[in-house]
């Protein structure tokens, strides 16, 4: 189930966000993704949560209303106000939370390309932040960008390389405005991420910033 | 602390049962007894995350209706009681709040056992109760730090902006957790 080779995780960070409920919707599937193939995360994840435990056991109480109890009652008996979701089965190569939100496996993935043999997916989420899936052609380089918010980019299959390191299956880059790069896909295979941004990407040339509005990145 | 401590782990033993008296017997007086103790913090959870008092008022009988409602999937070997409440406000408060989807991690292959291992009930109860203990006592300017991420007041990168958050007494609670994951998988 995990990949025993990460070697690139969720910052801390970003993990007390995930575990305060605080990110972006897209950076929350990013996270969420991540921590399905990752044990050591899954753990950091509950570290994190016991201490919003704590919080709420430690923090101030404030009163209830005097029915309080009775209404809840009353709400319990009403029935939950949905059926419980399907359990979550993983297939094709994608983790639940991803499957979640591109409706399927891989092969549901509706592509476009935007050039030179890469394409991508633009997944739906919560306007504060976008996601997509990218497939880069193995070898193939997605052009040099600068970033003004922050960028995650997850490996799912595959692997890229860039100025900082080798990232495979499971890594997940954390880029910033500091940080102009190219990611290259590995020359081995074909490579699939998950991409989420809080801010337009810039692009150092110009036909990629021309493009840029019509491929919704 | 230790006597704190040992007074808190008393409690969550009596919370785990009061859940699993729910889950089995719907028993309405273990509910109730929840109830008095967690729905005021919970709803002091969400006044100080920002919702109004009706908006806590009306999370608050939510987050404890769906406590009743899933007290089946209440694993006490991987969160304590407190902990586990926590998720259950925290995603409410997403939902009316932020109005976003929360997409939560895969759920591990295979699944909860229906009577957890009492000695990793007991471990894990340490463990959070020696967490809380560590916050409580943590000087005030950095519990305030992490209260102020918890009930939403800093972004993910403000977090990261942060120098004096107490990371080292998040992480031997999680190298505990991630020794009982592997232990569990094999």
């Amino acid at each position: 189930m995990t990949e025993t080779t990460i070697k690139h995780h969720v910052s801390d960070a970003l993990m007390m966000a995930y575990s305060a409920g605080t990110l972006p919707e897209a950076f929350s599937l990013t996270v969420a993704t991540h921590i399905s193939m990752c044990d050591e995360c899954r753990a950091r994840l509950g570290a994190f949560d016991c201490v919003g435990g704590s919080l709420i056991e430690m923090g101030e109480a404030a009163d209830v209303a005097e029915n309080s109890l009775a209404a809840t009652m009353a709400l319990i008996r009403k029935g939950p106000k949905q059926d419980a979701p399907a359990p979550r089965m993983r297939s094709a190569g994608l983790p639940a939370p991803l499957r979640d939100y591109v409706g399927g496996g891989l092969n549901s993935v509706r592509w476009r390309s935007v050039g030179m043999g890469v394409k991508q997916a633009v997944l739906r989420t919560s306007p504060d932040a976008s996601a997509r899936l990218l497939y880069i052609p193995a070898g193939a380089a997605v052009p040099d960008h600068g970033h003004r918010g922050t960028e995650l980019t997850l490996v799912l299959q595959g692997a890229f390389v860039d100025e900082v390191d080798r990232f495979g299956p499971g890594d997940i880059e954390i880029a910033n405005e500091d940080l102009d790069h190219t990611p290259v896909a590995d020359i081995g295979a074909d490579c699939i991420c998950l991409a989420a941004t809080d801010a337009p990407l810039r692009f150092r040339s110009l036909i990629p910033r021309i493009a840029q509005p019509f491929l919704r990145i | 602390m230790t006597s704190t401590n040992e007074k808190r782990e008393t409690a969550n033993e009596d919370w785990v049962t009061c859940i699993a008296l729910i889950r089995d017997d719907r028993d309405e007086r273990a509910f109730a007894r929840l109830f008095a103790h967690f729905a005021p913090r919970v709803k002091g959870f969400l006044m100080r995350s920002g919702s109004d008092a009706t908006q806590a008022e009306e999370t608050t009988q939510e987050v404890m209706a769906t406590l009743w409602q899933k007290a089946h999937l209440f694993d006490p070997s991987r969160a304590s009681a407190a902990t586990w409440i926590f998720t259950i406000a925290r995603n409410r408060r997403i939902d009316t709040l932020r109005r976003q989807r929360r997409p939560e991690p895969e759920d591990l292959p295979w699944g909860h056992e229906p009577e957890p291992d009492q000695a990793d009930v007991l471990m894990l109860q340490q463990e959070s109760y020696q967490l809380a203990g560590a916050i409580a006592a943590l000087p005030d300017k950095q519990r305030v730090l992490i209260e102020k991420a918890y009930f939403g007041d800093l972004s993910h990168s403000e977090i990261a902006e942060q120098t004096g958050l107490p990371l080292g007494t998040i992480k031997s609670r999680i190298r505990l957790a991630l020794d009982r994951l592997r232990h569990e998988m094999k």
